[in-house]
């Protein structure tokens, strides 16, 4: 091979190596950025999934077109799919259309029977039953029906009036037209309430069924009712059919209990304006009540023991929509939220629970007649006055939460005062969800903290004699183990926790207690007594092996506690500590509680905070105490005035380790409480911490729901948590680092 | 200092010294030390205990004004009581002792009795006695049962009647229930190896049928074709099919041919069928050497058996299968992952603020609780990438979620995110330790970086990777709390490797040896009687975590031996 052929060959070679190296270098840079990008992608995904949750609504302008009639409507409706309309009219007319493009596809008249239609009830959105009071003091039931059918393969809604009641009129009052009515219908009775002539009447129809033919037979009975003392504007009757609110326009109210027919509350609404929209809530708990000043208020009926009828009507939260009277008021038919509309096109959506306002919108429509909700609540039908309507699509997923919602107290349906409350779902339909943050943060944070105080005092004053004192020999079998300890796994831990320490504890609870307060007392008694004995004997020990002398010490104290701890339960706690608890002191008693979990979670971060507090305070430079000591410290004297202030950031950032692990720690709370979210710092109780409740119900949520998102918050919480305690801790000890460096 | 003092102190300059301290200090170091050893015990004992065969008691319990019932049970424990506490319960007994001993003792026949357990009061056992001749018969359904062994039936005729001889018609017993559960091996084979097999192509077929159906570009004619292909393929499979439902047939007569009968303690004679038979034997007759052989067998079989009643019997093979597997393919993704990211980080970025930030964050992460890592798992590779993979690869299979479910691989994957820091941190660790002079020689003998790389310095930062990776296996085979959320179940109908096509099933569920411990403890109907086996389980978890510590502390220490050395 010649020189030339060689130096071709090298240098092709040498090529070969620069591009091989080239490679290299560009597969680690983009695979190194590409790792350190999936770790920030864990924030920015929890972070987008949680952004919608405080996201306001959103609402896109759809199609207008002429109303089917020329009357003014008095009723506007939708079915699920927001794709059939209906709208009834002053005059009787019943048509439904396609919201898309307002054709016509069916229309009906009322049997009236020549009468007006004077009043109007709708029972519940739900059940989409709506009662007519008529002119000559009757009242006709009817109800707006759909089918859904797939003839090939595509989606049919065939609309239909149906009459639950038959096509014939129920007389109500014999003189004189029913101004007002309210009609409550259930499984059981169809309770009508109504007011002519400015009286209230009332009429029940019991359904009985015959159990052969199961046909159902109205049996009429009338309903006593008070005499009132307000002029009766509108009456609503709530589901349960106990409570019938009468009001006035100028804002009186009259809370009537129909079970024991009396006047359970009375007051205004309201001081000064007129009575403008009334209407239930979903699930008919919460009365809403608008006024021409812009005030709608959210009010419902609260226990109240100081009164004689045991019950008041409670105003509850109040909404600011402008001025001039709402020209309708429409609830959301699946969740806690409402639309007003003032009359002269001013929108608002509001959510009650968060008390949060979504949406404000002047809508250019003119004057407003009427509106409606589909019940998916996606989309808004409007009507103004001179007969066109307006379709909405109105994009509102997640109004439940706001910071008042997670964090403050608020006042749920049906409880007797606001409150830290969450209750992620229940069995019915219209339940108000309660998500409060309150009693998870506090239970994960009860958690911690008794975890802590278990923790804290051992892993340091084990840290500090292990580093300090210890004979170089032991601390090398007693280190690892320690360590290992945090390799256990913590559902280990948790089922240990849950079904040998839980009921351990239960059954020897004064031998626990015991154990807390005799162990110190009887190792410094052994101490004491050590310090007693000929020098000769003593000399025997060498230095540093202290822990070893004690292991029979604490063995012992351990046995005598426990053997000790029945007779000691018999003769301070009458034999069962447990009861004496509960009902000599009134402390309530869970088996699986914070003391357990304290233990259990304490066992887990005693490594953690062990080791962190042990490396701190052994790289602390040898010179330092040697100084002291020469200076004529004693050992403790020279730990205490010189190594501790110097390792004192390092055993501060190990705590913080430690708690962030301890707030963070899911299996052991899961297995060793009862995960019931109540807010009380009581030992014997448990807790639902925020990590256990994402486990609990992460998996029976429905993907992108409101609950889903606010799981999501809750592990964003978490993780925003601990890593700013671990950055924090971190920070410190890389601080401890440099010093050490420099000393 | 205290030990070597030459003269007693006083009780003040004593506290002076800060000794009460020191003490106290020590004292912390030995309760902490003992609590682990303790748990360690604890979890030895019971887990092991729960092999050896014990004895069975037969006694009359005669509670004084109450009828006296007899007992043929094992002894669980036993715990002393104050009298109060059972007086206030309803016991009519006679108060003279503050303490009663009351124990618990397993009865078993819970198709007679109801209860597998009962609570006796030891004080009024009477006529206590182990005879020899009890058997235990663990069976498939309903657990325990204890009696005495009467006829042995073939085909409803007695074939062996331990009134005439009874260690001869207790080996025909035993020989029936070999055979028994021969069959029922074979049953279990056909039923989930070969049926298995064919409903995993009939569903194969199926899919692409419907595949074809969603396919718009594909001619008429070669529709046609791909049709009738499936067609006979599935022809073909239901003659296999039908072929082994008889052969079923068959085995199921075969196996329900034999039983016996058996007294309870009550004195009912009871006849039952060999098949439910798992194992019998008799706990009072075996001496030392059959007692540990016993032993023996029973471990072996809880490693390699299936679960049987709702976990809360058999074994957990699929459990430890399921860690092994899951473990094994996260091990595959975390250790190039992190290595490249400790090698870029330690060995190619610019070192500053921004490398300085970005190892906090890593180290910070190792901090994240684990119930966050499952969260976003379950949120992004799952509903999000998986649903994606699902429309875009398994579109015939939709709704029904291939990827978009949780499954091995997310399973995996999340666990390899969740340990990623503990393997950039340990291999950076190596990767500092190694000393620069090592480096830049190889660099002045004219390698490249990459050179230096491969040849020089990962092969010596190869024992710190090593422990990173024990490292996060450990954490990742004591992990539960998201795998819950990304892949565990309490029970998987088959193992995630298994002899059909391709063999290796990643978007299926598997058990796991943490979850089956939660799972067993907290949410089986008969917490009591599982309750040694996840003590078992628990054990077993423990020392496979402790042997993968314990092997990456010695590979560190063995690692900083070696680079003692190179240090000058």
């Amino acid at each position: 091979m010649s020189q030339s052929e060689v130096r071709a060959t090298a240098s092709a070679y040498r090529k070969w190596r620069q591009v091989k190296d080239g490679i290299a270098t560009a597969t680690i840079t983009t695979g190194g950025i590409g790792v350190l990008f999936a770790i920030l992608l864990i924030f920015f995904y929890l972070l987008f999934e949680i952004m919608p949750l405080f996201e306001s609504a959103s609402l896109k302008e759809g199609n207008q077109y002429a109303a089917s009639s020329d009357t003014p409507s008095l009723y506007l409706a939708m079915e699920e799919q927001a794709e059939v309309g209906f709208r009834l009219d002053r005059s009787g007319r019943a048509d439904f259309f396609q919201v898309s493009d307002g054709k016509l596809l069916l229309s009906k008249e009322l049997p009236l029977n020549n009468a007006a239609i004077s009043s109007f009830s709708l029972d519940s959105e739900v059940s989409r039953i709506f009662a007519l009071g008529l002119s000559d003091g009757r009242v006709l039931i009817a109800k707006h029906d759909y089918r859904t059918s797939y003839p090939s393969d595509k989606r049919l809604i065939s609309p239909e009036l149906r009459y639950p009641y038959g096509e014939q009129t129920l007389r109500l009052s014999e003189d004189g037209p029913i101004d007002q009515i309210a009609i409550s219908d259930s499984d059981d009775e169809l309770l009508l309430v109504a007011i002519s002539n400015g009286k209230l009447i009332g009429r029940r129809w019991v359904k009985e069924e015959d159990f052969l033919s199961e046909e159902v037979t109205l049996v009429e009975e009338s309903v006593d009712l008070p005499v009132l003392d307000i002029s009766a504007d509108r009456v609503l009757v709530g589901p349960g059919q106990q409570w019938l609110y009468v009001l006035s326009n100028d804002g009186g109210y009259r809370l009537i209990d129909l079970r024991r027919v009396n006047v359970a509350d009375r007051g205004y609404l309201f001081d000064n304006g007129k009575l403008s929209e009334a209407r239930f809530l979903l699930g008919g708990i919460s009365l809403l009540t608008a006024n021409d000043h812009g005030e709608v208020g959210q009010w419902f009926v609260v226990r109240d023991a100081e009164r004689e009828s045991g019950y008041r009507l409670q105003p509850v939260r109040q909404f600011d929509v402008p001025m001039g009277g709402s020209a309708a008021l429409v609830t959301e038919h699946r969740r806690k939220g409402f639309l007003n509309v003032t009359k002269d096109g001013t929108l608002d959506v509001f959510y009650t629970t968060s008390h949060r306002r979504l949406l404000k919108r002047d809508l250019d429509i003119g004057a407003v007649a009427s509106m409606a909700i589909s019940p998916r609540a996606d989309t808004v039908l409007l009507e103004n006055t001179k007969g066109m309507l307006y379709s909405y699509e109105l994009h509102n997923e997640h109004p439940e939460l706001s910071w008042s919602a997670l964090w403050s107290k608020v006042w749920y349906e049906s409880y007797p005062e606001p409150d830290y409350v969450w209750q992620s779902s229940a069995s019915t339909n219209d339940f108000e969800a309660k998500y409060s943050f309150a009693p998870l943060a506090f239970g994960t944070l009860k958690a911690a903290f008794y975890a802590m105080v278990i923790a804290a005092p051992l892993a340091i004053c084990g840290a500090i004699y292990t580093a300090y004192f210890m004979a170089p020999a032991l601390r090398r079998k007693v280190k690892p183990l320690i360590e290992l300890m945090e390799a256990l796994p913590t559902v280990i831990l948790g089922f240990l926790a849950g079904l040998w320490l839980a009921p351990f504890i239960e059954k020897n609870m004064p031998a626990v207690f015991s154990l807390f307060l005799i162990m110190p007392v009887g190792v410094l008694l052994f101490a004491w007594c050590w310090a007693q004995l000929p020098v000769g004997l003593r000399r025997h020990v060498p230095e540093g092996w202290h822990p070893v002398l004690l292991v029979p010490v604490v063995l012992g104290i351990v046995v005598a506690c426990v053997t000790l701890g029945a007779p000691m339960e018999r003769a301070f706690f009458g034999g069962d500590m447990r009861a004496w608890l509960t009902n000599d002191l009134g402390v309530s008693f869970d088996q699986r509680n914070a003391l357990v979990v304290g233990i259990a979670m304490g066992f887990a971060v005693i490594p953690t905070i062990f080791s962190i507090a042990e490396d701190a305070i052994f790289s602390v430079p040898k010179h330092l105490s040697y100084g002291s000591l020469a200076l004529g410290a004693t050992p403790w004297q020279s730990l205490i005035g010189v190594v501790m202030p110097t390792a004192s950031p390092g055993i501060f950032s190990a705590l913080m380790i430690g708690m962030g692990r301890a707030v963070g720690e899911t299996m052991i709370v899961l297995m060793a409480t009862g995960n019931t979210p109540i807010m009380d710092a009581n030992i014997f109780e448990g807790m639902r911490t925020l990590a256990a409740n994402i486990a609990v119900e992460i998996g029976e949520t429905e993907v992108a729901s409101s609950h889903y998102r606010i799981l999501f918050l809750a592990a964003f919480v978490l993780f925003m948590f601990t890593f700013f305690v671990n950055t924090i801790a971190e920070t410190v000890r890389q601080r401890l680092r440099m010093r050490y460096g420099n000393l | 200092m205290s030990l070597h003092d030459d003269n007693k102190q006083g009780l003040i300059e004593w506290c002076k010294r800060g000794e009460p301290m020191i003490w106290l200090n020590a004292a912390a170091v030995t309760v902490s030390t003992m609590a682990v050893v303790g748990l360690l015990l604890l979890l030895a004992v019971r887990g092991f205990g729960h092999f050896w065969p014990a004895a069975v008691v037969q006694a009359e319990y005669n509670l004084p004004s109450e009828t006296a019932i007899p007992i043929l049970a094992e002894r669980v424990e036993v715990e002393s009581v104050p009298i109060e506490q059972l007086l206030s319960a309803g016991f009519k007994i006679d108060a003279s002792e503050p303490f009663v001993k009351r124990e618990l003792v397993k009865v078993g026949n819970r198709d007679v009795g109801g209860a597998d357990f009962k609570w006796v009061i030891s004080d009024y056992l009477e006529n206590v006695q182990y005879p020899n001749d009890v058997l235990v018969i663990e069976r498939r359904e309903w657990g325990n049962f204890y009696g005495f062994l009467q006829d042995v039936k073939e085909q409803g005729k007695i074939v062996a009647s331990t009134t005439t001889d009874s260690s001869a018609a207790l080996l025909d017993f035993q020989e029936r229930v070999a055979r028994a559960s021969d069959i029922h091996d074979q049953i279990a084979k056909i039923e989930k190896k070969e049926i298995g097999s064919i409903n995993y192509k009939l569903e194969k077929l199926r899919l692409k049928e419907r595949g074809l159906s969603l396919n718009k570009d594909l001619s008429a004619a070669s529709r046609q074709q791909a049709e009738a292909e499936i067609g006979l393929s599935r022809a073909e499979l239901d003659i296999q099919y039908k072929a082994l439902q008889g052969q079923l047939a068959e085995l199921y007569t075969q196996w329900n041919r034999d039983s016996y009968t058996i007294l309870t303690s009550s004195g009912q004679l009871r006849e039952q069928r060999m098949a439910t038979v798992v194992k019998a034997y008799q706990p009072n007759a075996m001496h030392i050497g059959q007692k540990v052989v016993f032993y023996f067998q029973k471990f072996g079989e809880f490693l390699t058996d299936e679960p049987r009643e709702a976990n809360t019997e058999g074994g957990i093979f699929p459990a430890i299968f399921g860690t092994v597997i899951m473990v094994l393919i996260m091990s595959v993704l975390v250790t190039p992952f992190g290595v490249i990211a400790a090698v870029y980080l330690r060995e190619y970025a610019k070192q500053g603020l921004m490398t300085r930030i970005v190892r906090i964050a890593v180290n910070n992460l190792a901090g994240v609780p684990s119930i966050v890592y499952g969260v976003f798992g379950l949120g992004f590779f799952i509903y999000f990438l998986g649903a994606e993979m699902d429309k875009a690869f398994f579109a015939e299979a939709l709704p029904a979620p291939t990827f978009g479910t949780p499954g091995l691989l997310w399973a995996s994957v999340t666990l390899a995110l969740l340990t990623l820091p503990v393997v950039i941190v340990a291999t950076e660790e190596g990767l500092a330790r190694i000393p620069r002079n090592l480096r830049e020689g190889s660099l002045a003998l004219g390698a490249t970086k990459a050179e230096t790389l491969w040849r020089v310095v990962l092969p010596m930062a190869s024992p710190a990777m090593m422990t990173g990776l024990i490292l996060a296996v450990a954490r990742a085979a004591g992990e539960v709390a998201p795998l819950m959320l990304v892949g565990v179940v309490k029970l998987a109908p088959s193992l995630p490797v298994d002899g059909n096509f391709p063999y290796f099933h990643l978007d299926q569920k598997f058990m796991h040896l943490g979850f089956h411990i939660y799972d067993v403890g907290f949410q089986s109907p008969n917490v009591e009687a599982a309750r040694p086996l996840v003590y078992a389980t628990a054990l077993l978890l423990v020392v496979i975590i402790a042997l993968l510590n314990l092997s990456a502390v010695a590979l560190r220490n063995r690692l900083r031996e070696k680079y003692k050395s190179l240090e000058m």
